[in-house]
């Protein structure tokens, strides 16, 4: 039954996979414009015997190194900021400042710094995704229950006590959910960091393969790092629901 | 936060100090940022090609601004993002508000979105190049490609979360379906559309300059790219600090607006933090 459920779901993707290839077969669109899905999954299986899983290697090893430190940094930085009131007050104008700033504006930036490497993407990842992290923690930390934090000192809890057992874990949920939203940044600088210019990686690949004029590789490798985008967000929200699991 | 409770004695010399540390505070780190940087890049602290001096940075976005070239840049920047966040907005409201009403829309939607809004949608940047050529029309679809999808969330929660009080009242006072839509859905769900409206907003941003810089076509992010291939670092961080201000005057914008339409809504009253 739950089967069934799943299956009915999921058909209004079939529906269009269909779709897809009956426009292509039936010369609806030009096959340049549309290749036809089945064609898309040959390329697929080619591309994969021709290293399309190292490509995909080398940028899943960007993005992880990048997008790491920045939930490191990032959420020790907010959490103390918003522990010790003078820094808040001397780092929240900074951060009211550069927020908004467009993140793609640092993809020059690092071209210009580093170079066309890893090293590049990692920054690039790393300083785009650290505001995003910073501010959610600050804004979580900030808005704990001071109540909660009363009966922790009143029950003799040390300062520090206080901050690693009562205010993190009461900022969590709202932490995470500001992950969530810098894993999403940290994929659209990822490919388009490669898009615009690298050696390897998967965003390069699909550049050249759509340069070659090989279009059903380059839908190929599009469908593969869309689906790697969707699982990590699937894979990052089973992880938060396992972490929050005691607050139920 | 919590360190300061209780130790605010008001009238004591220590309470004035406090106070002007918190009004000249921000200020204070700006200024004292903004100096270092000129002062590292002037002593020669840090190589002049990887942070060029302030005053040079600003000597170059004068000289842009006068040579016409600046205000040309962020006119078809500003353009672009815009025209595809009114697409945006447009289609994803009424994406949303379908979903809500209709249940085959829905059965259809659900499991593209549920797709689609994680995947990282730049990545169909060759595909819109391939369909759609490399100028305005293609960015602008991209760009509003990649920005529907969070306004069609948020007006499907919106509509979703709306007191059923509301809407069975109106039907009792004989209400039609498109009255009800216009005079109380779409009121009521306001708020959390404006919201999704402001998570989409800086997408645009985003990817406008994404595009520009693949692309090429004028624009904030072309001219920036170009600055970086040809090693100019004035220019890149001239880009920067340029792109900067258009983003934070959009975000700003994008806020008044927002209090405005919600005058009539009890949230404006509150500050927000950010």
């Amino acid at each position: 039954m739950r089967l069934v459920h799943t299956l009915w779901r999921f058909t209004p993707l079939l529906l269009l996979a269909v779709v897809w290839e009956a426009v292509s077969r039936l010369g609806l669109v030009s096959e340049f414009a549309l290749p036809p899905f089945s064609d898309v999954v040959t390329a697929f299986s080619r591309l994969a015997d021709e290293g399309l899983w190292e490509h995909t290697a080398q940028s899943l090893y960007r993005g992880a190194t990048g997008f790491a430190c920045a939930v490191i940094v990032g959420v020790l930085a907010g959490v103390l900021m918003a522990w010790y009131r003078p820094v808040h007050i001397l780092v929240n104008p900074l951060l009211r400042c550069l927020y908004p700033m467009p993140k793609s504006a640092l993809i020059p930036l690092t071209i210009m710094w580093i170079g066309l490497g890893d090293n590049s993407k990692i920054t690039l990842i790393f300083i785009g995704c650290l505001l995003p992290v910073v501010l959610s923690a600050f804004n979580a930390a900030r808005g704990v229950d001071q109540v909660l934090i009363w009966s922790a000192r009143s029950m003799g809890a040390r300062e520090r006590e206080v901050l690693w057992e009562v205010v993190v874990p009461a900022a969590m949920p709202e932490i995470l959910s500001g992950i969530r939203i810098s894993l999403a940044l940290a994929f659209i600088l990822l490919v388009s960091g490669e898009l615009i210019i690298a050696n390897n990686g998967i965003g390069y690949l699909i550049d050249i393969l759509g340069e070659g004029g090989d279009y059903a590789g380059m839908f190929a490798g599009v469908v593969t790092i869309s689906t790697i985008g969707f699982f990590a967000d699937q894979g990052y929200v089973a992880l938060t629901r396992r972490i929050l699991a005691w607050r139920e | 936060m919590a360190r300061t409770l209780g130790n605010d004695t008001p009238g004591t010399a220590g309470h004035s100090a406090r106070r002007a540390f918190e009004t000249f505070g921000p200020y204070l780190t700006i200024s004292l940022l903004l100096i270092a940087w000129e002062l590292a890049s002037r002593l020669e602290l840090v190589i002049a090609f990887l942070l060029p001096p302030l005053s040079v940075v600003i000597v170059r976005i004068a000289t842009d601004f006068a040579s016409g070239q600046l205000p040309m840049d962020i006119a078809i920047t500003l353009y672009r993002t815009l025209v595809a966040f009114a697409l945006a907005a447009i289609v994803g409201v009424s994406i949303g508000i379908l979903i809500s009403r209709n249940a085959t829309v829905r059965w259809f939607f659900d499991p593209l979105i549920s797709i689609g809004l994680p995947m990282p949608k730049i990545a169909l940047l060759p595909v819109f190049m391939l369909w759609f050529g490399l100028f305005d029309l293609s960015k602008i679809l991209m760009v509003a490609f990649s920005a529907s999808f969070q306004i069609i969330i948020a007006t499907w929660a919106a509509t979703q979360s709306i007191e059923k009080e509301l809407i069975w009242s109106a039907q009792s006072l004989g209400a039609s379906r498109r009255e009800i839509l216009r005079e109380v859905i779409l009121p009521a769900a306001m708020p959390q559309i404006l919201t999704g409206l402001q998570i989409a907003l800086p997408i645009c941003l985003i990817v406008v300059l994404i595009t520009e810089m693949i692309m090429g076509g004028q624009g904030l992010g072309d001219s920036m790219l170009r600055s970086a291939r040809y090693v100019d670092s004035p220019g890149v961080f001239a880009g920067i600090v340029e792109i900067g201000i258009v983003g934070f005057c959009v975000i700003r914008a994008m806020e008044v607006i927002r209090r405005r339409l919600l005058v009539w809504h009890q949230e404006t009253r509150e500050e927000t933090t950010v």
